[in-house]
């Protein structure tokens, strides 16, 4: 396959059948944010020094400041604007929510995003097993303790 | 603006390379995306062949003899093969500390090879395992030591025509009963190496007296640093805190650090050293 232009490329956004026209060397981030409009995905370094920019990729958490769009085609994509289509993610951002894990706000998205996956994993996961998980999702105002928190209680609530 | 190819197969891949000699290969990205980024020219518009859909390179096959990775195998699947951590545990402990999770689902080994940074995490357990690089082109196929391949800081002795398929793994028997990657940087994780060692040592279990040594340093030098002497001088002898002492005196003479923003050369000397002692740890 090969893409040069402006290329048309389809993937699963948050469920939805999605196609968009765009130059294939674009940054996922920047298709993201520039050109469809979801802002809750950040970008941070821009470098995967930080994890700010995670979204899951077939299930699997990435960093979308380095992928390129021509990437994307045929992928199931999430972001943290369809995190409250499952009842995993709705758990994670009551708890959240109910753990004051936010304090700035700009590394939650991804947070959340990189916990995710770990509840659908449905691996037993103790604190130090989370704190290895989020190893890659950079906090600067928490000392992550309240983050550690939030996925553990939501850990619990989404296990059987 | 630039293409992106994205073939299914070698074949193909070295094709379209014939076709645009000046493409780049991408494999996880997570190098080459970022260089790209930073040495930023608006007439740069060299294509890219994106490697992650041949499903040749992703493959980890074990054969009697070798272990053979795929280029394109990432390293979150190399930090948790059930196979490579029992057998070259060396090589995933080494996996396991390449940036954090989410860059580990993209960074490939092959990758962290043909970037050859002399920081990469997996070139010291790659030496110390005595693996080869497999490269393909259209005219054939040829085997290269690790040690052949790596020819400098950030080179490589990969031909433009030719592919890096996968990475070859010797099967020791008896595996090296100890191995360990050791890995100091700023912080656990999302951090460059200031220096890194990795060991593998195989150490009769009766009488804990050392039968082999294999050692190499990783972010001392121009590319990954080997200290014989430091080898010779545990073999033969119990493995105990007097004989990696007398090993590591050795170090600082045979590795090259340079200063850098992460730490300065003395440091990266003395640290080389004393990296031999955590060969004691549980």
């Amino acid at each position: 396959m090969s893409m040069d232009r402006n290329t048309d490329i389809h993937f699963i956004l948050n469920g939805e059948p999605t196609e968009c026209t765009c130059p294939p060397d674009m940054r996922v981030i920047d298709l993201l944010r520039e050109e469809m409009g979801l802002t809750g995905t950040k970008e941070g370094c821009g470098t995967g020094e930080c994890g700010a920019c995670t979204i899951l990729v077939d299930g699997e958490p990435r960093l979308s400041c380095l992928m390129v769009a021509a990437q994307l085609h045929g992928r199931r994509i999430e972001t943290v604007e369809g995190i409250e289509h499952s009842a995993e993610g709705r758990t994670l951002v009551d708890a959240f929510v109910e753990h004051g894990a936010v304090q700035c706000g700009f590394c939650t998205p991804a947070m959340e995003m990189t916990a995710l996956a770990l509840l659908r994993s449905r691996k037993p996961m103790d604190r130090e097993a989370i704190r290895k998980v989020l190893s890659g999702n950079l906090c600067r105002c928490t000392g992550y303790v309240k983050i550690v928190d939030a996925v553990e209680r939501a850990a619990k609530d989404a296990s059987p | 603006m630039r293409s992106v190819f994205i073939p299914d197969s070698i074949e193909e891949a070295l094709s379209i390379r014939h076709a645009y000699p000046q493409s780049l290969w991408m494999a996880g990205g997570t190098d080459v995306l970022v260089q790209l980024r930073r040495q930023k020219h608006l007439e740069d518009d060299r294509p890219l062949i994106l490697l992650e859909r041949v499903a040749s390179l992703a493959r980890i096959d074990v054969h009697e003899d070798n272990i053979r990775i795929g280029s394109c195998v990432s390293f979150g699947r190399i930090a948790s093969d059930p196979l490579l951590t029992a057998e070259v545990p060396v090589l995933t402990q080494a996996a396991a500390t390449v940036g954090g999770p989410a860059l580990r689902n993209m960074a490939t080994i092959g990758g962290n090879v043909c970037t050859a940074s002399p920081a990469g995490d997996s070139l010291p357990a790659l030496y110390v395992l005595d693996a080869s690089v497999e490269l393909v082109s259209a005219s054939g196929a040829r085997n290269l030591p690790i040690s052949e391949f790596l020819s400098g800081p950030r080179k490589t002795a990969l031909h433009p025509d030719e592919l890096l398929t996968s990475i070859v793994i010797p099967r020791r028997k008896p595996p090296g009963n100890l191995q360990k990657y050791e890995k100091i940087g700023k912080r656990k994780a999302l951090a460059i190496a200031v220096a890194s060692m990795a060991a593998v040592l195989r150490v009769n279990p009766a009488c804990d007296v050392v039968e082999e040594a294999h050692l190499a340093w990783g972010s001392v030098g121009p590319t990954v640093m080997r200290c014989p002497p430091a080898e010779e001088a545990l073999i033969g002898r119990p493995l105990t805190e007097e004989a990696l002492l007398s090993a590591a005196e050795f170090v600082p003479k045979w590795v090259h650090p340079i200063d850098d923003i992460r730490a300065s050369a003395e440091y990266r000397r003395a640290l080389g050293a004393r990296l031999l002692l955590r060969l004691l740890d549980p």
